[in-house]
């Protein structure tokens, strides 16, 4: 593989999934309409609920739309990265994927390629929606717009990565609704992004906090958080990077011709 | 094996005994298959004798369980980005970025294949040498089913493949984009030496291809040039040969299409 053509590619599949995106208006409407709804009615009534304590990253009290943002920067990357690997799914059913694995370029390259691409889709919408927290009043740190992209990107590459993992498993598109109720939704519920860990520590249920604890999510959300006072939270990094690298390699093999599950499922 | 050993070497494709099963069914059972330079083969067969299977392994989206697949004497299966940059393919199912123009798709497929400036380059021409010339810019959307299949096919022929293959490439046009898809095809044969395998299973097709390998049920039936497999068989049309040699036994329903679903 050489270099110039691997950037080749590179370049010109995440400009093939932009220009997508941007033909999408509706798309880029619902990924901003979604965390808003949470921005500003559940944060609303859960205002008053939110406990006093500090809590790092935070030196000082702190709004609870404020503690959310980060996890809602989550949320879009998390929704774009299932996303992306149902365009997968119907690029597959469709053909087009069979196209793209025609190129002379090792698989997992190609791969890697679509999770770049997606990852990409995925900045575009977090920065959108911190734009709208910014016109809300959101109290955001302005550094923290900068310090938080290696954060998102990152978690975006963990997010995306999954979504290929699962586009491997997922034998239709309509199997999306599943996907929802069984990863995105739990994901997302079982997580710091809408409310700290403590409190479920506090309201005694263990299981729960454990879960929460150990869902790479969590660490995306954190990761991010802490970013945005610029901090990092090695604990977090070393979670997202770890699964980041798991998904995406059982991805490829799973999308490995000599082994994967798509050789064993051809048939069904 | 019909063709002698120095033949071989010099072929565009060369499978030998490949095997693909999909759990109990059995898709190909051991098929050899030779296409030398220039070569326009034709691969007749019923709907589920394997054609698509072998599509699919040729095009490197799945590997036999058995068997060995060589494109211009480079071992396919061990290094298939080498065999990939000589193939070029056609899909039965349209493969197209319907909202973009016929450039925007062509550059994609020059960028997927690492051509640089060069490749951009010889878009325009070979848009010309399909009849395209002057749609450089429609959206693709607005082609017609004939047109777009050109599309496909310049854009098959952009990388300047060894072998191009044409699944079931007619499917879904009239008879005037059919034969016109043809001749041009044939004429790349002859003056360029292109080696072309094309599936169909419409008889009149084959007819005119300087070979025809009738597959069935995952097995090679005969091979040879139409006239050749007509006597053969004691028949006098080649689709009479064709209907004789793939009669279903009483009670049979045929063998299953990978991926092929309805929608």
């Amino acid at each position: 593989m050489r270099a110039g053509h691997a950037l080749e590619a590179l370049g010109a599949i995440s400009f093939r999934e932009l220009r997508k995106f941007m033909q999408q208006r509706s798309r880029l409407l619902s990924a901003l309409v979604r965390p808003l709804l949470w921005l500003v009615v559940f944060a609303a009534g859960f205002r008053n609920v939110f406990g006093v304590a500090v809590i790092e990253p935070y030196s000082s009290f702190i709004e609870y739309q404020v503690y959310v943002a980060p996890g809602l920067l989550g949320m879009i990357c998390l929704f774009n990265g299932i996303q992306s690997s149902l365009a997968m799914v119907y690029d597959r059913e469709m053909g087009m994927m069979r196209l793209l694995l025609t190129a002379p370029l090792p698989r997992a390259w190609l791969l890697a390629c679509k999770l770049v691409a997606g990852t990409l889709l995925s900045l575009v919408q977090a920065y959108a929606f911190l734009i709208v927290c910014a016109l809300f009043g959101v109290d955001l740190p302005w550094i923290g717009w900068l310090y938080a992209l290696p954060a998102l990107l990152l978690g975006g590459l963990m997010l995306g990565a999954l979504g290929l993992l699962l586009s491997v498993y997922i034998k239709q598109i309509e199997n999306f609704a599943s996907t929802m109720n069984f990863v995105i939704f739990p994901m997302f519920f079982m997580s710091s992004a809408l409310y700290p860990l403590w409190k479920l520590k506090e309201s005694g249920a263990d299981w729960l906090y454990w879960v929460a604890s150990v869902n790479p999510f969590t660490h995306m959300v954190e990761l991010t958080r802490f970013a945005m006072y610029e901090q990092i939270n090695t604990t977090s990094l070393a979670v997202v990077a770890g699964s980041t690298t798991l998904f995406f390699v059982w991805a490829a093999y799973g999308y490995d011709p000599q082994r994967g599950m798509v050789k064993k499922r051809a048939q069904a | 094996m019909t063709l002698p050993a120095a033949n071989t070497l010099a072929s565009t494709l060369d499978v030998r005994d490949a095997v693909k099963s999909y759990g109990e069914v059995k898709a190909l059972q051991g098929v050899s298959m030779s296409i030398a330079p220039g070569q326009f083969m034709a691969l007749l067969g019923p709907n589920g004798a394997g054609k698509s299977t072998l599509f699919q392994l040729l095009s490197g989206l799945f590997v036999p369980d058995g068997g060995a697949i060589r494109v211009c004497g480079e071992d396919f299966l061990g290094k298939p980005t080498v065999g990939l940059a000589k193939i070029g393919v056609v899909f039965q199912q349209p493969t197209l970025d319907l909202d973009l123009s016929v450039t925007g798709n062509m550059r994609f497929h020059a960028a997927l294949h690492g051509l640089g400036r060069a490749g951009r380059e010889r878009i325009a021409p070979l848009l010309a040498q399909v009849g395209l010339a002057g749609s450089e810019d429609k959206v693709c959307r607005t082609l017609s089913g004939g047109n777009r299949r050109k599309v496909e096919l310049a854009r098959a022929l952009l990388h300047k493949p060894a072998l191009l293959l044409m699944d079931e490439a007619t499917v879904g046009l009239d008879p005037q984009s059919r034969t016109a898809l043809m001749a041009l095809v044939k004429g790349l044969c002859r003056d360029q030496g292109l080696s072309v395998l094309w599936a169909t299973h419409l008889v009149n097709e084959a007819e005119t291809a300087d070979r025809v390998y009738v597959l069935h049920r995952g097995r090679k039936l005969t091979e040879g040039t139409p006239a050749e497999v007509t006597a053969a068989s004691g028949c006098s049309t080649l689709e009479e040969a064709f209907l004789k040699m793939t009669v279903p036994p009483p009670g049979s329903t045929g063998g299953g299409k990978p991926e092929e679903k309805p929608v």
